[in-house]
């Protein structure tokens, strides 16, 4: 049988038991509205169900049921047991066609105009009068040309299952005779398909490569397998004292049964995400059909792995979602055109792991949200005053799709428009602890991002100590492991009080976990000197930073559980979990770490006034070191950029044709200042900034270092000084940002000159185009790269660049962003790689996210290499490599 | 015991319906501070000796850790600072554990006393004047001979969050 309708029947067979009981409830208790919401929410859904799957009849009955049920919603209808035995007749109808559509695959024939006359006119207000339990004659024939029908195909399954249903039938009707029902004939038609269908799951035949079992079950089963492998360490533990003990050996081969036995037992909870949506692109299709719209289904991510439990619950928001994005998002292709836009609308889905959440973003390139409209809308739902409803946000408006009984749509179709939808949405996803969040813009489409916890769901973590606690960080956001102490490599250093880490010409802010988490004794155990402890480099987003604990354990496969409510708003926690040894301990959540130790406003977005500015600021938080040098105002830097800081004492500065030169790592360093306000100092120690470039090192002279910042790169670029980027606004006030560019080729303007110092030995200035659509980094990069002897070109979209490619204009080399609007780098990639002159020019991507994904992704549209943003010595050496390799392919 | 899950709810349920009808009452007993409390014997799962608890840090001050029962997180509550009451060693209390929505909490107490059946009769409301944070979570008084037995209500003593807040 069809993979889909198999599992429609058995969906709407569960939803149909729930809505008997659902409905005599609401006999009893006619003004409980959730029992009327979430009754006409399943009612609903089978009608959506039906429509996709092409079933006419069944839809017809759920419409008009439906229909009845939405006046009682709207209390425009009164509940009286004549309604209910109304609507409960209608869903025995629905169970008869069911049960004959399970047998033939098809829906019987006939129709149900007695039935859907009397809802509707029980719908109008009218009185409503007769039986109407009995489904009509007309079903009793279905079988027989259904079966013609299958003799005509000539698979053998066809063959197979009509000869049994021939075989069978006949008999059922003799030997079993009509009950004495009071009801009219056709059950007999039911109870003759019911039979063989019976006899048939007994035999296994379609669906015996899996079975359903209950998540409860294996909830238990998880449960008692944890209490084995406690009682197997227990013993471990025991026999560990006896050294040649009879039981060794047979415990060891325990031992690895318990372990497969529990890998086993988390298998069966796993599935790839790709799972909940193999009916989407038919739905998609059937859909593009019926709105005439042109419609591309694209799907990123699909091997992305969730607990079964998660994934069962999401499967009918993530359908329903498609479905809005679909029906409500995309225009009809006249209305694309005539906005300038490609025919055939977008609708992408993309699953991943981000942080110890994984994200599902439902993304269409329709027609956006138009928010004066909701608020009018809401004004006319009676959801808020004019006043109130011009107060809110945009983002706020956008939100009250999500509220229950609204609709954007204009027109109520058989697809949507009831407003159900996004409801059911948020409720199923809040169920299990996740968020929705939608994000809009008129006219250029809307993209909703669901963000589920890991909860339930099995991850490797990485335990570690702290203040003698132990917890567990997920391994995906984990880096590195760094240790530190006095005496090795690398040591935690303090500016004011802030803890960083060099690590590869880099500083990393650091984190106390003992005292983020306020643990007792955090600061003893801070102080206690010479103590080695361990960074673990964490990445949340864009920004990484260290963690620092006091040991680091073992990594193991833990269970994620929620934490209980009770401890729901510690954002500090994403679950908590027991380890192989019986304790009990606690998940950290790197994003609530990062959230609640710097700026980074993680997910949450202020008031989107201004499309511009939202589109620059979207992710892209910077940590910025801010100094003063010279006047009084502060200035800062991009910490990422910064290799180290330093103190010289000023006694080692040497002067050398007009320059202050200090010895530094065994060669002389450049020293340059900001402008002449200011001077090196006449003695003491002099704090000094060191970027590195290559092999060369040049020390910046400031006055004071300040402070290390959080924040967004909203970057005015109205400097007209030399030597400043523009300003920003840091810590609410107002700050340079240096072009450290400008300063390198100030400290090194006669070594440029030189043809065998042009960076990497490449002699000749190679051509190379950098497409970022970020002003601040197209000018921050490209003077470092011009300083390593690349002849740049900047290009601040995909569009542009393909535009310089119809110019005819040549590259070396080609170095694109991944993130921008429009036209994304793996796009452009795709587009560049495909045709044209640019065909064999290799191209580097350039990212703030790195992960192994976006790898697999970047390396599959052509990418050469993949290069984070901020890494600028990882990006010339890929430059200098990447340009070596041409060399050799030409 | 293992896993009857959403008992307690039914459980509270049948509770109310029974006070109206039955003209007794069964309570496991408990001890803190020399006062006796009593907790609905159908809310009860287990009754635990002294546990080694884990920390949970930036939880509740009420929240006194977590243990793991038979592969099931439980967390625990120390009742003395739920009831305003000084502090004891917690490494050494008992605990009882209820299940409240699906989720297991054990309640540390000094110690578990027998269970027992309290004619309805000898039910009193709270008295007007006892002290708010008792009043907040005593659902009422059985008068025993010798000794008053508090009635806990599980569900408020759980509602931390919402005292935390209000704090």
């Amino acid at each position: 049988m069809d993979e889909l309708l198999s599992e429609f029947l058995t969906e709407t067979s569960e939803s149909l038991a729930t809505l008997d009981v659902e409905l005599v409830k609401l006999e009893q208790d006619p003004n409980a509205p959730d029992l009327i919401d979430n009754i006409f929410r399943l009612v609903h859904t089978i009608k959506g169900t039906c429509g996709f799957l092409g079933l006419p009849r069944l839809e017809a009955v759920a419409h008009s049921a439906e229909n009845v049920l939405g006046k009682v919603r709207d209390q425009e209808l009164v509940v009286t047991p004549q309604a209910v035995s109304l609507i409960l007749g209608s869903l025995d109808r629905i169970k008869d066609l069911l049960a004959a559509l399970e047998e033939t695959e098809a829906e019987p024939e006939g129709d149900d105009a007695d039935l859907i006359s009397q809802l509707d006119a029980m719908a109008q207000g009218q009185e409503v009068q007769g039986d109407v339990k009995a489904p009509v004659e007309a079903e009793a024939p279905a079988p027989m040309p259904e079966r013609a029908l299958k003799e005509g195909e000539a698979t053998e399954d066809e063959l197979e299952r009509a000869f049994r249903e021939t075989e069978t039938e006949p008999t059922e009707i003799v030997t079993k005779p009509e009950p004495a029902k009071t009801a009219a004939p056709a059950p007999v038609a039911a109870k003759a398909s019911q039979e063989p269908r019976a006899e048939k799951s007994g035999e296994g035949s379609v669906a015996s490569q899996s079975i359903r079992v209950s998540v409860d079950v294996l909830e238990d089963l998880m449960t008692m397998v944890s209490e084995l492998v406690l009682t197997r360490n227990q013993l471990m533990q025991m026999v560990r004292g006896h050294a040649d003990s009879e039981f060794k050996v047979p415990l060891q081969r325990l031992s690895h049964v318990t372990t497969e036995l529990q890998e086993g037992v988390m298998k069966t909870r796993m599935q790839p995400i790709g799972n909940a949506w193999a009916k989407l692109p038919r739905i998609v299709r059937d859909l593009s059909h019926e709105l005439g719209k042109k419609i591309d289904l694209q799907m990123l991510g699909a091997d992305t792995e969730l607990d079964r439990q998660v994934l069962e619950l999401i499967k009918d928001p993530l359908t329903h979602m498609v479905r809005n994005s679909a029906d409500h998002g995309l225009e009809t292709p006249s209305e694309r055109a005539e906005a300038g836009k490609q025919e055939t609308g977008k609708v992408v889905l993309n699953a991943y792991h981000e942080g110890g959440h994984i994200i599902i973003q439902i993304k269409d390139d329709g027609r956006g949200i138009n928010v004066e409209k909701l608020r009018a809308k809401m004004v006319a739902n009676g959801m808020g005053t004019e006043a109130e409803v011009a107060e809110m946000s945009d983002q706020q408006i956008q939100m009250q799709i999500f509220a229950a009984g609204f609709s954007t749509a204009e027109v109520v179709t058989a697809v949507s428009g009831r407003g159900v939808g996004m409801d059911v949405v948020r409720t199923n996803i809040e169920k299990i602890g996740g968020t929705v969040e939608l994000s809009s813009e008129w006219g250029k489409g809307s993209t909703f991002t669901i963000k589920i916890p890991l909860t339930l769901a099995i991850v490797s973590a990485l335990i570690v100590e702290s203040c003698e606690d132990r917890f567990a960080i997920p391994q995906l956001s984990v880096v590195e492991l760094v240790r530190a102490s006095k005496e090795s490599e690398h040591r935690i250093e303090m500016i004011k009080e802030t803890p960083v880490l060099r690590l590869r010409n880099r500083l990393l802010p650091l984190v106390y976990l003992g005292d983020s988490l306020k643990l007792a004794n955090a600061s003893e155990h801070k102080l206690t000197e010479g103590a080695e402890v361990f960074v673990v480099v964490s990445q949340v987003g864009s920004y990484t930073f260290g963690i620092v604990v006091d040991r680091v354990f073992d990594t193991e496969e833990i269970v994620v559980k929620p934490v209980t409510p009770l401890l729901r708003d510690i954002s500090m926690f994403s679950g908590n979990t027991i380890l192989g040894d019986g304790s009990v301990i606690m998940i950290l959540d790197p994003n609530g770490i990062a959230a609640s130790t710097s700026d980074t406003k993680v997910g949450e977005r202020s008031d989107m006034d201004d499309d511009q500015s939202h589109a620059v600021a979207t992710d892209d938080t910077t940590t910025m070191l801010v100094f003063r040098a010279g006047s009084s105002e502060p200035k800062a830097v991009p910490l990422s950029l910064v290799a180290r800081l330093e103190e010289v004492d000023v006694e080692t500065v040497e002067q050398a044709n007009g320059q202050s030169l200090v010895q530094y790592r065994g060669k002389l360093m450049p020293l340059v200042k900001m402008d002449d306000s200011y001077d090196i100092r006449e003695s003491g120690r002099q704090p000094i900034l060191v970027f590195s470039d290559g092999d060369h090192s040049m020390g910046l002279v400031v006055d004071e270092i300040v402070d290390i910042v959080e924040s967004q790169l909203d970057i005015e670029l109205t400097a007209t000084q030399e030597g400043y980027l523009g300003s920003a606004v840091i810590e609410s006030s107002a700050t340079n940002v240096i072009d450290v560019g400008h300063y390198l080729s100030d400290a090194f303007a006669d070594w440029f000159t030189s043809p065998d110092d042009a960076a990497y030995g490449e002699a000749d200035a190679r051509r190379l185009l950098l497409i970022d659509d970020s002003p601040f980094f197209r000018n921050m990069l490209t003077p470092l790269l011009e300083v390593a002897g690349y002849q740049v070109t900047v290009a601040s979209n995909g569009d542009e660049a393909l535009a310089l490619r119809e110019d005819g204009v040549e590259f070396d080399c080609i170095v694109s962003d991944i993130e921008m609007p429009g036209m994304s780098g793996f796009e452009l990639a795709e587009q560049v790689k495909s045709d044209g002159r640019w065909q064999a020019t290799p191209i580097v991507a350039l990212s703030s996210h790195v992960n192994p994904k976006d790898l697999e992704r970047g390396r599959n549209v052509g990418f050469s290499d993949y290069v984070g943003k901020f890494d600028r010595d990882a990006l010339l050496t890929t430059l200098s490599q990447t340009l070596a390799e041409k060399v050799e392919v030409a | 015991m293992s896993n009857p899950k959403n008992t307690n709810d039914q459980s509270l349920d049948q509770l109310d319906d029974q006070q109206n009808k039955t003209d007794s009452e069964e309570y496991v007993t408990a001890l803190i501070d020399g006062q006796l409390f009593g907790i609905p014997v159908l809310a009860v799962q287990d009754v635990l000796g002294p546990q080694a608890l884990a920390n949970i840090p930036l939880a509740p001050p009420e929240v006194a850790g977590s243990l793991n029962l038979r592969g099931r997180i439980v967390t625990a509550i120390d009742l003395r600072k739920r009831l305003g009451m000084e502090p004891a060693d917690r490494e050494k209390s008992m605990s009882i554990v209820v299940d409240h929505h699906g989720e297991l909490y054990s309640l540390l107490i000094d110690e578990v006393g027998e269970v027992l059946q309290v004619p309805m009769q000898n039910y009193e409301r709270n008295p007007a004047t006892l002290d708010p944070r008792w009043r907040d979570v005593s659902q009422g008084i059985f008068r025993l001979d010798g000794q008053l037995l508090v009635i806990l209500q599980v569900q408020r003593l759980l509602d931390i969050i919402k005292v935390a807040t209000a704090a």
